[in-house]
């Protein structure tokens, strides 16, 4: 056995599967689609049937601090698209600080959720509470869907974020490069499934009152 | 190793633009709904977010330079969904 096979071999065994890795991640990023529709059919039917409850409950909510995040989410899937295009450029310092602004978007996101969480404990509208429990079967039901469908995705923020820091520390020790970015690209993938919840929670929770 | 993609880079100019058209959709979403259209406000903004979700999918996640398999199931994947909201609410006003 020549050197070259033996190196030639240990390139087969490396070799990965793109297109099979990339349409994982969309199967996945499908259960993801299910995970929340069947929280929006459900928003969907309790509108229909408490119409008048949910406009009320909503005009609780802060609009500025929901259209301030979208943008912060729009821009932010913007980069991540970004650090992609630079990492098949070969552009290594470039990626680096393209998801690097991702991750400080991600920040204010979630800086901007804690200061409306943190409203809405202050009026003690949260799940369980007296305040809560007084208020007309619609709104309830309409503040518990609040919180669990913003709080699911603020998971997926978090989650999106430990991701995207770890493929940025990968690109930086030079892991993922031009000729293997699959895991580049499954991660951007997943951020901007965050962005695109998002864009329907946005009209859904804080813009129809 | 052929089917290595790098035939499809999106530019950062392309990305820029697909970002403004966003903006401008959202922009669009929030005057819709300040303007009131009564019950039309709620189809209204949906539709403006299926533009924008249809927008992401094509070019943010790159499904334009993607295999047709992999359009065709996201596309029959949201039919799917469409379906099921048909299913639930026909289910709702008719029981």
């Amino acid at each position: 056995m020549s050197t070259t096979e033996h190196s030639e071999h240990s390139e087969h065994s490396e070799y990965i599967d793109v297109e099979t890795g990339k349409m994982g991640m969309w199967l996945f990023l499908f259960t993801e689609l299910f995970l929340f529709g069947g929280l929006f059919i459900v928003y969907a039917v309790m509108r229909a049937k408490y119409g008048e409850d949910f406009h009320h409950a909503a005009l609780e909510l802060n609009a500025f601090i929901g259209a301030t995040n979208t943008v912060v989410l729009l821009v932010s899937s913007m980069t991540v698209a970004m650090s992609l295009t630079a990492i098949q450029k070969s552009q290594k310092n470039l990626a680096v600080g393209l998801i690097f602004v991702t991750l400080i978007l991600a920040g204010v996101f979630m800086i901007n959720k804690y200061f409306e969480y943190g409203h809405k404990f202050e009026l003690h509208l949260y799940p369980g509470s007296d305040v809560m429990r007084n208020l007309p079967p619609g709104e309830i039901m309409f503040f518990g869907l609040y919180f669990l469908m913003t709080g699911l995705h603020l998971f997926h923020v978090v989650v999106g974020g430990i991701l995207l820091t770890i493929i940025m520390l990968r690109v930086k020790s030079g892991k993922i490069n031009k000729e293997h970015f699959l895991l580049h690209e499954n991660g951007a993938l997943y951020w901007h499934l965050v962005d695109l919840i998002w864009i329907f929670l946005f009209p859904l929770l804080y813009l129809i009152t | 190793m052929e089917d290595h993609h790098d035939n499809h880079i999106t530019s950062y100019a392309q990305n820029f633009k697909v970002l403004f058209v966003l903006l401008l959709l959202t922009i669009s979403t929030i005057l819709v709904v300040k303007l009131d259209l009564g019950i039309y406000t709620l189809a209204m903004a949906l539709f403006l977010a299926s533009v924008k979700t249809t927008i992401v999918l094509t070019y943010f996640m790159h499904l334009k330079g993607e295999k047709l398999i992999l359009r065709l199931m996201v596309g029959g994947v949201f039919l799917l969904f469409a379906i099921i909201v048909i299913i639930t609410f026909i289910d709702y006003y008719f029981r």
